[in-house]
């Protein structure tokens, strides 16, 4: 079981290492998108670092903290992450609603519905070059794990690997979603910034479980 | 990167602000956030709105005033703006007649602007929208993002606006709006890219013998690139594709030649003295003719043709008055 000690620490290290890659995560949206993937998502961190201790101080609902986070994705990022990543983490809320811990299994199940969330709104799945690249994946790899009986750490060690590999998948793939689809097969060869978060927000995820020795 | 700015978070604030200083009388911006508005209200009628990522300008606060819209939401530079700022710009210019939003085909734009709406149904505000996808660059097909929306959407607002000044209602604007969708296209190019200020890097580079044809106004990279051409050949090539994707033959349009932000009118100039002749040879007539920067990339430097298949309906809209920053009827 992982507390709200474990969330707050772990959204605070997602946080903290996308804006470690803004220029990174700019520099892969340069190459086929706009350039600002890592602006955004570093002015949505710099929000989280900033409204995670106020939840950590008010709420002890984990359903009620991803919503919070949600919401506050879709009122302060705008271009098409805001509503992306507040989806992620409405779904990944509403899964979680009246829970003050969350097993093993809460978590992957969170990853899942925020999955979906993010596959509905963008009306998009696997194989059009997005961040769904790497989160189905992952998910994938977890409920694996998951099902063989690992831990909290083991699981997200698998999902670490996965969406890895599903950002190396992104590089050989033509897009069809987002603003890379606008340059069409000149698009193949280019690493996806947004499979490229996924990535590492569950590695931030995965080293702050290790460090706690949550789950 | 060279920019006259005074810091890169204060640009899109500080741009609203002195759009606003230009027309005090005309315009007003709202204390919440980067969201331009017409002064006085609008009463009785029905509302425009409309908004996107900065870096289009005049786009769009440029065309807030009478005849076409009431409000623009200006977002980061790029980035669509989010549901609350575009939720407040709805609120401060909605009137019992409804509120028409016109929205720019990107995934961004039209997810913040859908949420925006939803939001405004809930607080029983009658409104609704209209995305315009305008560039032929971009191939159309149910399975990807769609055709993205560039230039022609002034002319969405120019008479979609001036449907709404005429009082008509919130269905009959969005039909109109609709008609203007349907029959506008647009295709661009640039010599040189732009640079997003919080980037400080230009989203790509061109060789002094090269250009790029396709492009958006991101700053993104085109559908492709190739070896620069003279003027008449770049525009032919441009015409072409947007003369195969509708037939123009035997109608009247309005064509824009919309500068992308630095190219200079007198080039801007030279491409419109061939278009003007290859649209007769191709049996366009030519009704009325706008040169300059409409929808702009930053300072990009290249330009975009635009053509509008008229009706009676639609140039009678386009001749109404119009009193905006950017565009005087």
């Amino acid at each position: 079981m992982t507390g709200k000690a474990y969330m707050i620490a772990a959204l605070e290290e997602v946080s903290r290492v996308i804006m470690e890659n803004e220029a990174v995560l700019n520099r892969l949206d340069n190459a086929i998108g706009d350039g600002d993937h890592g602006t955004n998502m570093a002015r949505a961190s710099r929000m989280m670092l900033k409204l995670l201790p106020e939840l950590a101080e008010t709420r002890d609902d984990m359903g009620d903290i991803l919503h919070q986070v949600g919401m506050s994705c879709i009122s302060e990022i705008g271009g098409s992450a805001g509503p992306l990543f507040g989806t992620f983490y409405l779904r990944a809320g509403m899964v979680n609603h009246g829970k003050i811990a969350m097993e093993p299994a809460d978590w992957v199940a969170s990853f899942e519905a925020g999955a979906v969330g993010v596959s509905q709104l963008g009306m998009s799945t696997e194989g059009e070059k997005t961040m769904l690249d790497a989160l189905f994946p992952a998910n994938r790899a977890m409920q694996e794990a998951l099902e063989a009986g690992k831990s909290l750490q083991e699981i997200l060690a698998a999902g670490v690997e996965a969406a890895r590999d599903g950002v190396e998948y992104t590089k050989t793939i033509q897009a069809s979603k987002g603003r890379a689809a606008y340059i069409g097969e000149r698009s193949i060869g280019h690493q996806d910034p947004g499979a490229t978060t996924i990535m590492l927000m569950i590695q931030a995820m995965h080293k702050v479980a290790v460090d706690m020795n949550a789950g | 990167m060279k920019k006259i700015i005074n810091a890169v978070e204060k640009v899109e604030e500080q741009m609203v602000l002195g759009l606003v200083k230009s027309r005090p009388a005309k315009l007003k911006k709202l204390d919440c956030g980067n969201v331009l508005v017409r002064s006085p209200k609008k009463e009785g009628k029905v509302a425009l709105v409309s908004g996107g990522g900065s870096g289009h300008e005049p786009a769009h606060g440029g065309f807030v005033g009478t005849g076409m819209l009431d409000a623009a939401v200006a977002g980061a530079v790029f980035t669509s703006p989010t549901p609350d700022q575009i939720l407040e710009g709805i609120k401060a210019v909605a009137t019992d007649e409804g509120v028409l939003c016109v929205v720019k085909n990107y995934t961004g734009d039209v997810m913040n602007f859908e949420m925006a709406i939803d939001m405004a149904k809930d607080e029983d505000i009658r409104a609704d929208y209209v995305v315009v996808n305008d560039d032929v660059a971009v191939k159309d097909s149910l399975y990807t993002t769609g055709r993205r929306g560039v230039a022609g959407t002034i002319l969405v607002h120019k008479i979609a606006g001036a449907k709404a000044e005429e009082g008509a209602s919130l269905e009959e604007v969005k039909a109109v709006a609709e008609k203007v969708i349907a029959n506008v296209r647009t295709m661009g190019m640039a010599i040189a890219p732009c640079t997003v200020p919080a980037a400080g890097k230009p989203g790509f580079i061109l060789t002094d013998e090269e250009m790029e044809i396709g492009i958006g106004i991101h700053g993104e990279p085109g559908t492709h690139r190739e070896k620069l051409q003279q003027a008449d050949e770049i525009a032919r090539q441009l015409l072409d594709r947007i003369l195969e994707d509708i037939d123009y033959k035997g109608s009247e349009v309005v064509l824009m030649v919309n500068g992308l932000g630095a190219t200079p009118l007198m080039e801007l100039y030279i491409v419109n003295n061939f278009v003007q002749d290859y649209l007769k040879e191709k049996g366009v007539k030519v009704y009325d003719t706008m040169v300059g920067n409409y929808m702009t990339s930053i300072e990009m430097a290249g330009f975009s043709l635009t053509l509008l298949k008229l009706d009676d309906e639609m140039k009678s809209l386009y001749e109404a008055p119009a009193d905006t920053a950017a565009l005087h009827k």
